[in-house]
């Protein structure tokens, strides 16, 4: 039964990625080569290389390099996050599990979207007001810089290769269907895309590319929207009737009985088989919650902003227009089940949908927008890819750069030239190292590895950050332990889950058989901080407690922080 | 610095802002902890519930639950900037102005 494949592997599954995932790996054929499509593409494409270029001018120092200067406004800054976060994975894989599963997508993407509150009440502010380029200046604001930034750049470079992977991979699958071109070749086009924006652009380049993709993808989810509700005079009732209708009737067809089938159309409107056990549904739930607050690469985006007041009004731009997303991606999911399931010029011999299963939103512009509306989605779909591995790489980049080159091996005596040219020099290393993953990966099923990122952030940096912040009794010992502890739990557990274990390695029987680690590694860091914060005795641990007040003060008000303002 | 930082750490109007706003955000943190983790408990225990008809159509109690959630979620963000930008920041510009940048 095909809706229970896919049930279960929403149920395994963590992030909309991992969605594509689950659901390309299998049937991802390669489609006729689509010209409309490239022909937009690359009108992208020489739209964000024209932005790259006008960067480029404006990139000379350090400050520039990792935050655009500081001078990005809160509403662009805004958008940009969204465009973060409103991943091709997430617009095509949850449209997808919409249209298999119906209600479980609405619950999927809700978690994505709670994190954002949560990272303004405790986080965005005093982040802005201690930091500069990396979530290990302010995680290391008052501890010893060597230890603190070492374990802050691992599990940032674990967080953005494993997010990396799994985008790479997921880009090559995607646009051998959308485009008709080898993986390969996908493959090599986002690596040197996305290294041209990083490397000469950097941020200034990377935050517009968000920026124009972000409003590409709102504008033409808008209108598929749009045009799926005015289809039923606007009626969500009219809409959800029609799809439950079409449920029942493909489960007839499928040689269920009459109320069989009319249970089968009914389930699409409620909660399926996404949230399994409490347990299960817990973990998860923490680890998109508290991951978002934990991701170097979105935290990073809370230093482009000139101050605290810009850094706020970003985030409630970004929630607003992701919530939004969210909301049009469950309209444009119960549009595909209306007019593409019901469509055999969409759907293959067996009825599923041609070319895969996360081609339901593809498949949609075609029907509410021609051909050549399906050509700019796709090529939104692939504009939408490399912004996001810009971002990543940015973000690996300056962990490097910054926290172990700057920091760690010169000891904060290297000049913004020297930085600058390392941080490069770790783009080319990144893309390179990307490209090849990609490629080698291709045949493996990556599908834990987004959800491996959140679970990393949320349980390694959450705590570190968030104790560092509010902790007065939080020491260097204490963080450096705490996140080591958070990142090989998440990372051993994960291992051991259905995720990898069985799904990966072939197991009858997981180890650890809930969907995430999230609720036991997270605890777990945050003990770990706590025990051995309170227990150490050394001279350092009198340092980094006596450093609270100042840094509280700075936190809370940003009164001794550099205005990142153009010099 | 240090020395600036001590006298503001002791300043009255600091001290006010830090527990009205630490308050304000505790608050608005526990709301979203309690809405988003009670959904998908809710969830967990009874997924029939969030299943049943609103009136008779097909439309079921879970769209406008989720729905809302989504919405909560926006509005306690606006209702923290809003907030934040009238009742913390001209404090702050207050204590910025007397304590240098």
């Amino acid at each position: 039964m095909r809706a229970g494949r896919f049930a279960l592997g929403a149920a395994l599954t963590l992030t909309p990625l991992s969605a594509v995932q689950a659901h390309a790996i299998g049937p991802a054929v390669q489609q006729a080569t689509n010209w409309t499509a490239i022909g937009m593409f690359a009108a992208f494409v020489a739209l964000t290389l024209a932005i790259t270029r006008w960067a480029a001018r404006r990139t000379r120092t350090a400050s520039d390099f990792y935050t655009a200067g500081g001078g990005i406004t809160g509403f662009q800054n805004g958008l940009a996050i969204a465009g973060d976060f409103m991943s091709a994975a997430s617009f095509l894989g949850i449209s997808a599990q919409i249209y298999a599963d119906g209600y479980d997508g609405l619950i999927y993407s809700i978690g994505f979207l709670v994190g954002w509150p949560i990272l303004l009440f405790l986080m965005a502010e005093r982040l802005r007001n201690l930091g500069r380029f990396t979530f290990a200046d302010v995680a290391s604001f008052r501890f010893a810089q060597t230890p603190v930034r070492m374990v802050a750049a691992c599990s940032t470079l674990l967080v953005v290769l494993f997010y990396l992977i799994a985008q790479m991979v997921g880009a090559g699958q995607l646009i051998r269907l959308l485009f008709g071109l080898p993986y390969g070749y996908a493959v090599v086009i986002v690596g040197v895309l996305m290294t041209m924006y990083v490397l000469f652009g950097g941020m200034t380049a990377t935050t517009w590319v968000q920026i124009v993709k972000a409003m590409m993808l709102l504008g033409a989810a808008s209108f598929m929207a749009v045009a799926v509700l005015a289809r039923f005079g606007f009626s969500p009732e009219a809409l959800f009737a029609r799809a439950v209708e079409v449920k029942t009737a493909l489960a007839a067809l499928a040689g269920a009985g009459p109320d069989e089938a009319a249970a089968k159309g009914h389930a699409i409107m409620g909660p399926g088989g996404f949230i399994k056990d409490p347990v299960s549904a817990i973990s998860i739930g923490a680890a998109l919650m508290f991951g978002t607050a934990g991701l170097p690469h979105i935290l990073m985006r809370f230093f482009t902003v000139p101050d605290a007041k810009a850094a706020r009004s970003s985030v409630l731009w970004a929630t607003g227009w992701i919530g939004y997303f969210y909301i049009l991606t469950f309209v444009i999911g119960f549009g595909a089940i209306v007019l593409v399931a019901t469509d055999p010029g969409f759907l293959d011999a067996e009825g599923a949908l041609r070319g895969g299963s996360n081609m339901a939103a593809i498949h949609l512009a075609q029907a509410v927008g021609g051909n050549l509306f399906l050509g700019f989605i796709s090529a939104v779909a692939f504009a939408t890819i490399l912004a996001v591995v810009a971002g990543l790489t940015l973000s690996g980049a300056s962990a490097v750069s910054h926290d172990l080159y700057a920091t760690v091996i010169k000891r904060g005596q290297a000049d913004s030239a020297s930085e600058l040219r390392v941080s490069r020099i770790t783009v080319l290393v990144l893309a390179v190292v990307a490209i090849l993953l990609g490629i080698l990966f291709e045949k493996q099923n990556v599908a834990f590895m987004v959800s491996l990122a959140f679970a990393l952030a949320a349980s390694a940096n959450f705590p570190v950050l968030f104790l560092s912040l509010l902790w007065s009794g939080c020491t260097t010992r204490g963080v450096v332990a705490g996140g080591l502890v958070g990142l090989s739990t998440a990372l051993v557990l994960t291992i051991l889950s259905p995720a990898i274990w069985v799904k990966v390695l072939g197991y009858a029987e997981p180890i650890f058989p809930y969907g995430s680690p999230t609720i036991f590694s997270m605890p777990l860091a945050f003990l770990t901080i706590w025990l051995v914060s309170v227990t150490d005795r050394t001279g350092r641990a009198a340092v980094d407690r006596a450093g609270y007040p100042a840094q509280r003060v700075r936190s809370e008000t940003g009164i001794g922080a550099s205005s990142a303002h153009h010099h | 610095m240090e020395d600036a930082a001590a006298r503001l750490a002791s300043d009255p109007r600091y001290i006010a802002l830090v527990r009205k706003r630490g308050r304000f955000t505790i608050v608005l943190t526990v709301i979203m902890l309690i809405v988003y983790f009670g959904f998908v408990l809710t969830i967990a225990f009874d997924k029939a519930l969030l299943a049943r008809s609103v009136s008779g159509g097909a439309t079921s109690w879970g769209i406008p639950v989720g729905l809302g959630v989504i919405a909560l979620a926006i509005l306690l963000t606006g209702l923290y900037v809003w907030r934040a930008n009238r009742d913390f920041d001209p404090v702050i510009d207050a204590l910025r102005a007397e304590y240098g940048a």
